[in-house]
């Protein structure tokens, strides 16, 4: 899923230097590689120009940026108003129970990766989990099962 | 794919003038035959996740195996969300308007041997009146389109969204060639400021008077000017601005390019949530292509006018849709807010004079402008002119997006439209404008849905989310939901909201456990008028309103937590008790096995009973048991058998 084809630097050129872009390379570097190594953000302090300080507070502001790598899966559970009304948290419980890790962390095999999101915007198929971009409407705890089984086995 | 084969055309096709715009919608018009067959798949996040793209892969490969050599091939079009998306998927054939719903790809052949080939319905698989049972043909005679009036979702669901020609056919950018011919800036702003229309992102600030006050801080100033689209809907419950993003995207970016003709700004930016992949992906198209044709970037339509966009992606914060918040991460730093001592209009993006409006706001700006603003205060009520785009989600029959004139009643919206909640109670109440509106009871369903009704009740219209709840949904449950959303959300910049809300969800915590007194609830109002006058931005100060709503709406319900140690709605889990029904369990054994603390039992075909002293009341069994004998008590009873004969603890 996750392609190191692209080398750090090759993302970051893609960008004129200035501080404006930093969270454009940032989210191409989470992109390709699942989560912002140190080398990498070295290496855009130095092509913005912003401290250290600075890239690593914006990093750590927004919720979409990693710091640490991620599982080979990533599994977002909605917690949106009309997910939470039918049963979101319940699959986050479910999954706590299963992987047994905090929301956020990786299970030791490095196979998964599980948060909670805050809406989706499909409350239609509340509740909603994505599986690697991949949504999964109206989810139940047999489904959860049945799908972390098929994830498991590959 | 449909958009790199327009892209490769629309080369040749640059626009030199309004009169070429004129003469390629007539060509595209020629080119298609309004009595065409024509089979539209939906393809919004609802329905894509619901098996939309199956259904048109089998929809195609089935009219390949249909296809008898003398007839056109019907095309099939993916378009943006119908908003009827708990019928999803859903597909329309044209020339007949037959509307199809739950369609699944074994469907596929049906559609094509009776609609395409004998041009007859399949009855099965139209839409039945609830009341009557009579199948539905048409989507305009569905109760839950029928009652709406859609003018910013008019293409949406008719044009391909990633196709610009299909918007051209439509009529796209047929205000902007108006404007630019015919229009001087000052009449485009007129023009706006006479429609009436007010800021759809939620404050209702009137926008002709934001834009007005932009030209005086550029003459102040000086240029440049900036403007922006806030496509950043963080609102848990909404997906109104998703919709028009992904599903006419060019309708916001002849808004955009509209508003920087009558402000004079050469660039401008759309801000746009990371979670909403689609939507960005159709932007860019949408960008992409009104370049190529001239009607984006450098001497727009030969005209000497020149504008140009950018988009940036979020990158997850909610308080990014606070505008200083917003400017602040398009600059590529945290997105904190400031105080807004100098509004944003005057000191925004850069420091420059800013223009910033919601999605849904830019959208109509291509409507006020074609035609004419006397049409557009006729739309509504006064003050409140125009149409609202609503995402209606929770407990109702028809989820989806609903665009209704504003005015309208509540009760109109949910029970009408909406179709009522499942079952048939009525419901319980509606949290409109999302974790800064607030709860809204059954018995204020006549209140008007406005800006200025619903900031009266103590809500407000918000973006226009609206989350219906009935009798299992319980208010303390929900405030704290929205409490811990915010909780998390807040930037911490101040000290009322990353301390107040703390502080607040903790007090929520202890109700919700049984615990608290009575004093603790008058403790909880002044504390949330505290956070209310002391937040630096939006988000802390409007976070205590669906506290403030629920307490003067539903106290008893508090109270009941408080004093009887009973959740009412069965949702706080200290506060309530899992039983099995012994008349309705079939001892099939589902919950037992699906117990993760093991503690249901019972013999094989033989009533099963849950050990209420182990049960940590995760709802599992609720979930898994097709036989509804599983049934939440309010209350904490000791373990043992059914209530009537359980001891209450």
């Amino acid at each position: 899923m996750i392609s190191h084809e692209l080398r750090i630097d090759e993302i970051t050129e893609r960008y004129p230097a200035s501080p404006e872009y930093l969270i454009f390379m940032l989210q191409d570097i989470q992109k390709s590689y699942g989560y912002i190594p140190p080398e990498a953000m070295d290496l855009i302090c130095e092509q913005t120009g912003v401290p250290a300080s600075q890239a690593y507070s914006v990093a750590t502001f927004y919720q979409s940026f990693r710091l640490t790598p991620q599982g080979e899966h990533t599994i977002k559970v909605c917690l949106g108003t009309a997910c939470h009304l039918k049963g979101g948290q319940r699959i986050m419980d479910e999954l706590k129970r299963r992987l047994q890790v905090e929301p956020g962390e990786t299970t030791p095999d490095m196979k998964f990766t599980y948060t909670s999101v805050n809406c989706v915007g499909a409350c239609a198929l509340a509740p909603v989990m994505v599986i690697d971009d991949q949504y999964y409407p109206s989810i139940t705890v047999r489904k959860l099962e049945k799908q972390l089984k098929a994830l498991s086995r590959e | 794919m449909a958009d790199q084969s327009t892209a490769r055309n629309l080369e040749s096709w640059r626009l030199g003038s309004c009169e070429e715009l004129n003469e390629l919608r007539e060509s595209i018009l020629a080119s298609r035959d309004p009595a065409g067959q024509e089979i539209v798949v939906c393809h919004g996040t609802g329905c894509v996740a619901n098996g939309s793209p199956k259904v048109a892969q089998a929809l195609n490969s089935a009219l390949q195996a249909a296809n008898r050599e003398t007839r056109v091939m019907p095309g099939i079009k993916k378009t943006g969300c119908h908003g009827f998306c708990s019928r999803g998927p859903l597909v329309i054939v044209n020339p007949y308007g037959y509307f199809y719903q739950k369609v699944g790809p074994r469907d596929a052949e049906d559609i094509v041997e009776l609609s395409i080939l004998q041009e007859k319905p399949v009855q099965r698989l139209l839409y039945k009146d609830p009341q009557s049972g009579e199948p539905i043909l048409s989507e305009k005679e569905i109760p839950f389109y029928k009652l709406q009036q859609r003018s910013v979702l008019r293409n949406i669901g008719k044009i391909d969204p990633t196709d610009i020609t299909d918007t051209i056919a439509a009529g796209g950018y047929q205000a902007l060639a108006k404007a630019l011919t015919s229009m001087t800036p000052e009449q485009v702003v007129e023009e706006v400021e006479r429609s009436g229309l007010r800021g759809r992102g939620g404050a209702g600030f009137p926008t002709g008077r934001k834009w007005r006050s932009a030209l005086a801080a550029v003459e102040k100033k000086g240029r440049p000017i900036y403007v922006v689209v806030n496509g950043d809907e963080g609102d848990p419950g909404a997906f109104m601005d998703r919709t028009i993003m992904e599903g006419d995207p060019h309708a916001v970016l002849e808004g955009l390019i509209l508003g920087a003709y009558a402000l004079g700004a050469q660039q401008g930016y759309l801000y746009v949530r990371a979670e909403y992949p689609l939507a960005i992906r159709h932007l860019e198209n949408a960008m992409a292509q009104a370049r190529e044709l001239g009607l984006l970037g450098e001497n727009i339509l030969d005209t000497g006018f020149s504008f140009d966009a950018r988009i940036n992606k979020g990158a997850g914060a909610f308080v990014c849709g606070e505008s200083t918040a917003l400017f602040t991460s398009i600059e590529g730093k945290p997105g904190n807010p400031r105080p807004k001592y100098v509004r944003s209009v005057e000191e925004g993006l850069w420091g420059r004079p800013t223009v910033l409006n919601n999605v849904e706001t830019w959208a109509n700006v291509p409507l006020i402008v074609d035609k004419g603003a006397d049409w557009y205060a006729g739309l509504g009520v006064a003050d409140n002119t125009g149409t609202k785009v609503f995402s209606l989600v929770g407990k109702v029959n028809n989820v989806g997006l609903v665009e209704v004139p504003m005015g309208i009643s509540l009760g109109r919206i949910i029970e009408d439209i909406g179709g009522g909640v499942p079952g048939g109670e009525p419901f319980k109440a509606v949290q409109t404008g999302g974790p800064s509106g607030g709860c809204i009871p059954y018995s204020l369903k006549d209140t008007p849905v406005d800006f200025d009704s619903l900031a009266e009740v103590g809500s407000m219209m918000g973006s226009g989310g609206m989350i219906v709840m009935d009798s299992r949904d319980c208010v303390v449950d929900i405030s704290r939901y929205f409490l811990r959303f915010l909780e998390e959300e807040s930037c911490g910049k101040c000290i009322p909201c990353r301390l107040g809300l703390v502080r607040m969800r903790k007090m929520l915590d202890t109700f919700s456990a049984g615990e608290g007194t009575p004093q603790d609830i008058e403790d909880l109002v002044s504390l949330s008028q505290a956070v209310k006058d002391g937040s630096l931005c939006a988000l802390g100060g409007s976070a205590p309103n669906p506290v403030l709503t629920t307490l003067k709406y539903f106290r008893d319900e508090y109270m009941a937590h408080i004093q009887n140690h009973e959740c009412p709605a069965g949702v706080c889990k200290d506060l309530i008790t899992y039983f099995i029904d012994p008349k309705l369990c079939t001892g099939c054994g589902v919950c037992a096995r699906q117990c993760p603390q093991g503690c249901i039992s019972g013999e094989d075909k033989e009533p099963h009973v849950i050990d209420a002293g182990h049960c940590i009341r995760c709802g599992i069994c609720l979930e898994s048991c097709k036989f509804g004998a599983v049934r939440v008590e309010p209350g904490v009873f000791v373990q043992g058998a059914f209530p009537g004969e359980a001891v209450k603890a």
